[in-house]
């Protein structure tokens, strides 16, 4: 498989998902999207353009919107909703527990502006505990993409899977890796980027390409690490981690999440049960975020390449 | 329907209720008793769009219970419809039952909405009716709010999308009962005027009394006609209505009768035949 490593081209996952839902649109009616009150940010503003009246703009009232999604998925619509990773996640928790995913019902929830990459709005903006959120409900499926080829795939294929649906994405823009001619995108399925043979390393969204470049850094070192993207944080690709780990004996997750709960949580939850092997958990340590450029948050908090990269070789 | 029909098919609905919350040992006969005219009226006149042979079709009109712990209230009317075997209601909360404490459309046919986490039913039905706006269907949505329900905020989230945009195939029904299960609305944290709420998030609101058949066809009948906003009909009821004992006692908001009080209880909705 052909990687990108350049970092020239570079897309905000929330942009490949207002692009996806305009593909989407074009050929299926049945297509509905919901906002609140931030069509410009999460980009459902060009699906908008495209389709007037399939763009319901619910106002600032997230655990409505949830609701109203369920309603219109009860009459046949297939509804994305959409607001930022805290609103959709953390505050309208239970509309989506409940009215969605105990309710079985077919609605898509697209969460922008996830993790500490937020940036400069800080922490009350910056949703570090989604993927613990969402993955602990019944029935829901987690995605977490690493790039626009992959988001786009992702959007696709949470258009066509029947039944609930969070869809983790970011608000910084951040190199495209995949090839769109090539890359094939299933849900459930990790994606073996580079092949070794001392460690694993499992990553999830902006951190896959950056745990990419810190795996190049360790082999020229003489460190050859595995690195695995997990798009999928629910189901996991128990499989393939278990495969991975059995062969090298050692696994680093890394996502700009919490590490509890998030994907260290789910790594460890299936190690433990197949294979035991030591975990080094990189991501956020029980802590909010704060305000800075996300370039900056990312080196604080060790979450760039140069931070995993410090971070594997002084645990190794 | 004429309203001695719609009373005794009331009448079998309340003993259904009584029969189901007794067997149970527990549940919520105050609210199901205080709307059981509303939903006989409801499904024996005028939901024309229903079909207990075919509860999913898609050009049905819709009810939502969204204070979903009136489950048993649902239940018996749908069972007095023929949507289930009325012997069922028995099996009420039990461990083997697809009758669960509160409304899982995934397990009872009829039931258009899972719901029991107070305020997010209205939301649902809001978007049943948006669907049906967006798609041209002549299909009506019908929700049923619990006046202890509207302390929720989601409710008026829901209002005021719904007035925004003029949905008016929906009609939200308020069981104004007055009571909520730590006593009187109006102690607790008085939702009143509640009238002038919906008013102000551009809802049409009538007054009914829910126990009459010919204040609600009057109130429905009003709704049914009401063009460019969704309706609000304002139902003043009584909690436990039927049951003497059980009458304006916020103590039966959520409680089972014993084998004594299930008794008597039966014994007076049989006179009432």
């Amino acid at each position: 498989m052909k990687i990108d490593l350049s970092g020239n081209t570079k897309i905000a996952t929330r942009d490949s998902y207002g692009n996806a839902l305009v593909e989407i649109g074009k050929e299926h009616p049945e297509l509905v999207v919901l906002d609140a009150d931030l069509a410009g940010a999460t980009k459902t503003g060009v699906f908008k353009k495209a389709f007037p009246e399939r763009h319901i703009d619910c106002g600032i009232a997230e655990a409505d919107m949830m609701g109203i999604a369920a309603g219109l998925a009860c009459c046949g619509k297939i509804p994305f909703a959409s607001t930022f990773a805290m609103f959709a996640a953390g505050r309208a928790y239970e509309q989506v527990r409940n009215s969605i995913a105990h309710s079985e019902l077919n609605v898509k929830v697209a969460a922008t502006h996830a993790g500490i990459t937020v940036g400069e709005d800080g922490a009350t903006h910056q949703c570090l505990e989604d993927i613990a959120l969402m993955r602990v409900i019944p029935g829901m499926t987690v995605l977490s993409p690493a790039d626009d080829v992959e988001a786009k795939a992702a959007i696709w294929a949470a258009f066509e899977y029947e039944g609930p649906v969070y869809i983790r994405l970011g608000r910084l823009a951040v190199p495209v890796i995949y090839d769109p001619q090539e890359y094939k995108f299933e849900i459930g399925k990790g994606v073996l980027l580079k092949e070794g043979t001392d460690l694993t390393i499992i990553a999830t969204g902006v951190e896959v390409y950056e745990s990419l470049v810190a795996a190049q850094r360790l082999e020229e070192e003489g460190i050859s690490a595995e690195v695995i993207n997990i798009h999928t944080i629910k189901p996991l690709d128990q499989e393939l981690i278990a495969a991975s780990v059995s062969k090298t004996g050692k696994a680093v997750t890394v996502e700009e999440h919490s590490l509890i709960g998030g994907l260290y949580g789910a790594v460890c939850e299936t190690l433990a049960q197949c294979c035991p092997a030591k975990v080094l958990g990189i991501g956020i340590h029980d802590c909010f975020g704060h305000s800075g450029a996300a370039k900056k948050l990312l080196q604080e908090y060790q979450l760039d390449a140069e931070g995993i990269y410090k971070q594997i070789k002084g645990w190794l | 329907m004429d309203n001695t029909n719609l009373k005794l098919i009331a009448n079998e609905i309340r003993k259904g209720i009584v029969t189901a919350v007794h067997s149970a040992g527990a549940g919520h006969p105050g609210g199901s008793l205080s709307s059981a005219d509303i939903l006989t009226f409801l499904y024996f006149e005028e939901m024309k769009r229903i079909d207990p042979k075919d509860p999913r079709n898609p050009e049905r009109d819709r009810f939502v219970l969204s204070k979903g712990h009136a489950a048993p209230v649902l239940y018996a009317t749908l069972a007095e419809k023929g949507f289930f075997p009325k012997e069922d209601l028995l099996t009420l909360r039990k461990i083997d039952s697809y009758l669960q404490g509160h409304p899982d459309m995934n397990k009872v046919p009829g039931v258009d909405m899972s719901t029991g986490s107070l305020g997010q039913g209205f939301s649902t039905a809001v978007g049943m009716a948006l669907a049906g706006k967006m798609d041209q269907k002549d299909y009506r949505v019908y929700a049923l709010l619990g006046d202890g329900e509207i302390q929720e905020g989601q409710i008026w989230e829901a209002s005021m999308f719904a007035g925004h945009r003029k949905l008016d195939n929906l009609v939200a029904i308020l069981d104004y009962n007055g009571l909520q299960i730590d006593g009187k609305t109006s102690d607790v944290c008085d939702p009143n005027p509640v009238d002038k709420k919906f008013e102000a998030f551009n809802f049409h609101v009538i007054y009914a009394d829910a126990h009459d058949f010919d204040s609600l066809r009057a109130a429905f009948e009003e709704a049914r006609k009401t063009k460019g906003m969704p309706s609000a009909i304002i139902a003043k009821s009584t909690k436990g209505k039927g049951v003497s004992f059980m009458e304006n006692n916020a103590g039966w908001h959520g409680k089972a009768p014993n084998d004594e009080e299930y008794k008597q209880a039966m014994a007076e909705l049989e006179m009432e035949k």
